[in-house]
């Protein structure tokens, strides 16, 4: 009976009157909406107007003859800048890869004191050096001080200074994500700083770090400005050389040959520009997807 | 006393970030320095990038080893980096503001990972590929239609009006970049949004505010030093880039824009593309005016990444 009574009464309560969005805020919050989904849908728009502008250019040019010819002046394949992009990236990562993995240790196992904080503040800072500048110290420093001339050693030490701060950051990141008592399970059962971080928290933040490694390699794919004064370019196939020896890559094909007068030159920076996208954009959903599965198994701790 | 391997290791490679700054910064002043002496403090604000004459015989001016008629100013180039970077910064924004809470707050949480693709994809294109896009289809596209058609509309607006150009230019450059760095603050945002507390939302909401009324006055207010400081480090990245703005930007010599079609160069740009020119110089000075240039770029966006960090320390972002 009770409960029946306090239902009515609230059911009998009026219901707020004389509050009513103005019209200005309704106007105003349709606007921003508007606003707010049209910037999404003009990235996406631009996201596949690059994409496609890329593609249907390219598909003309995409034939066996890519792969099995090397440049000439204005054509012809593409197949040595193929091979020095190959070269360039994976000897930037050779290089790059231990001394950014165990920068990335230092940071996240002793980084908490001053000296890893500036450490810390100045990769950041050297993260947003311009790539030309990196580009033209390569070229003072190695090409003519070292009397290295255009090379691939000059083309890849540029790359890896580039990509040291992204990989050591990216471990760090990764490191830091697992739990202190791992640390301390390990400790407690006797094994020394090194064993700890080599054994123990480097497989669990592998894949974290795995995606920082892809992510670079997609970066280092993508450069010019960095080349363009350090490994030079050349027509012919990479005799293994490292030093006084050119190299060809695919960003250069792109943007010298666009400036060429012909059809043909133009198909071929349309089809390099094709390969360097589809690469990067593989190795980028490759890399996240890494990450993803291996948060998914047991035993690793999130990213 | 035993001494620990690993971590003096650890430390030795770590050492090899900042000792990588210090060199850069280092080996450009040296080899810079017979142009900073030459040119001194003027060249950044005189107008006339000149090699001279580059088959006459070297003359001793002020003490260096110049070919005739060697000038070397970069005011231009000065002009055209922070203009059109300014300009990519003020039309990146608010689309990236708008793109951070649709993707943060517009959708429901199972489309936003899909989405969000979208805008982390295309901040991983490479930066030629950029410059092609833009030249091969930005630039016949404005050139031809949007570019006249704003001009004449806006014939009276100072800066707006005047000759639309041939859509290779300032305003070109600048909605590259801006498309360029859009991704980069909207990530960064987008990360700081989610991790408002919420408790400050609730009582926005409690209030009556409807969901966009507690980001902006709420959430937006909240974020103003993350704002800032992504929008420094996105500038910085704007100054910085070469390729995308060396394929659009009409590459001008010595030109100050009067509008915001005009052709310019970005100092970027100009090293790229002026390092072949520069090495017929036979007296080396060219070579090293522009390594002076490389220099000023070097400083310029040191300081500016360095205030971008400091303050995004103090937000706690990362």
């Amino acid at each position: 009976m009770a409960s029946k009574a306090v239902e009515s009464s609230i059911a009998t309560i009026p219901r707020a009157k004389g509050f009513k969005v103005s019209l200005y805020r309704r106007a105003m919050s349709a606007f921003a909406w508007l606003f707010v989904v049209f910037s999404f849908v003009f990235l996406a728009a631009m996201f596949i107007s690059i994409v496609g502008d890329v593609v249907i250019h390219a598909w003309p040019a995409l034939t066996p003859k890519l792969l099995t010819d090397i440049t000439n002046g204005i054509g012809g394949g593409l197949k040595n800048a193929i091979e020095g992009s190959i070269v360039m990236s994976v000897g930037a990562l050779l290089l790059a890869a231990p001394i950014g993995i165990s920068a990335g240790i230092y940071l996240s196992e002793h980084g908490q004191g001053g000296a890893g904080k500036m450490l810390r503040f100045l990769s950041d800072v050297l993260v947003g050096i311009p790539s030309i500048v990196l580009g033209y110290v390569g070229y003072i420093t190695m090409v003519i001080y070292l009397g290295w001339q255009f090379s691939v050693a000059a083309g890849i030490i540029t790359l890896t200074v580039m990509l040291l701060p992204y990989i050591a950051r990216s471990t760090e990141l990764a490191m830091a994500n697992i739990p202190l008592a791992v640390r301390e399970a390990g400790y407690g059962l006797g094994a020394g700083e090194g064993r700890v971080a080599l054994q123990i928290l480097l497989p669990g933040a592998a894949p974290a770090i795995m995606t920082g490694l892809f992510y670079a390699v997609a970066l280092s794919m993508g450069e010019t400005a960095p080349l363009l004064y350090t490994a030079g370019w050349s027509n012919y196939m990479w005799n293994g050389q490292f030093t006084k020896e050119p190299i060809g890559y695919l960003t250069y094909v792109i943007w010298t040959f666009i400036n060429e007068p012909f059809a043909e030159s133009h198909m071929l920076a349309f089809a390099a520009a094709f390969l360097i996208t589809g690469g990067v954009l593989i190795l980028i959903l490759a890399g996240r997807w890494l990450l993803i599965r291996g948060q998914r198994r047991m035993g690793v701790y999130q990213g | 006393m035993k001494i620990p391997v690993f971590r003096v290791g650890l430390i030795v490679t770590a050492s090899f970030l900042p000792l990588s700054l210090i060199a850069l910064i280092v080996f450009l002043v040296i080899y810079s320095w017979p142009a900073i002496q030459f040119n001194q403090l003027h060249f950044l604000w005189t107008n006339d990038w000149n090699l001279g004459n580059l088959y006459g015989n070297p003359v001793d001016v002020r003490g260096a080893q110049i070919m005739p008629g060697a000038k070397y100013g970069i005011w231009f180039l000065v002009v055209g980096t922070i203009v059109s970077s300014m300009l990519a910064m003020l039309m990146a924004m608010p689309v990236a503001i708008g793109a951070a809470y649709f993707l943060s707050e517009g959708v429901r949480r199972s489309w936003a990972g899909p989405l969000s693709l979208f805008v982390d994809l295309l901040a991983a294109i490479p930066s030629v590929v950029y410059g092609l896009w833009g030249y091969a289809l930005l630039v016949p596209l404005f050139g031809q239609t949007i570019f006249p058609f704003m001009a004449k509309t806006f014939s009276l607006v100072p800066f707006l009006g005047g000759d639309p150009g041939s859509g290779y230019g300032l305003l070109t450059s600048a909605f590259v970049l801006a498309v360029m760095i859009i991704p980069l603050i909207s990530a960064t945002l987008r990360e700081s949004i989610q991790m408002t507390e919420p408790a400050l939302k609730e009582a926005g909401l409690s209030l009556g505010l409807n969901r966009l009324e507690v980001f902006w006055h709420i959430t937006l207010p909240k974020l103003k030093t993350v704002l800032i400081g992504v929008g420094i480090l996105a500038l910085g990245r704007a100054l910085g880039e070469t390729m995308a703005v060396l394929m659009v930007s009409g590459n001008a010599l010595n030109y100050l824009p009067n509008n915001i079609y005009a052709p310019i160069s970005t100092m970027a740009a100009f090293i790229a593309s002026q390092l072949d020119s520069a090495l017929q110089d036979p007296t080396n000075m060219a070579v090293e005016a522009l390594s002076e240039i490389a220099l000023v770029l070097l400083l310029i966006t040191v300081v500016v990444n360095f205030a971008a960090r400091l303050l995004l320390w103090m937000a706690r972002v990362r």
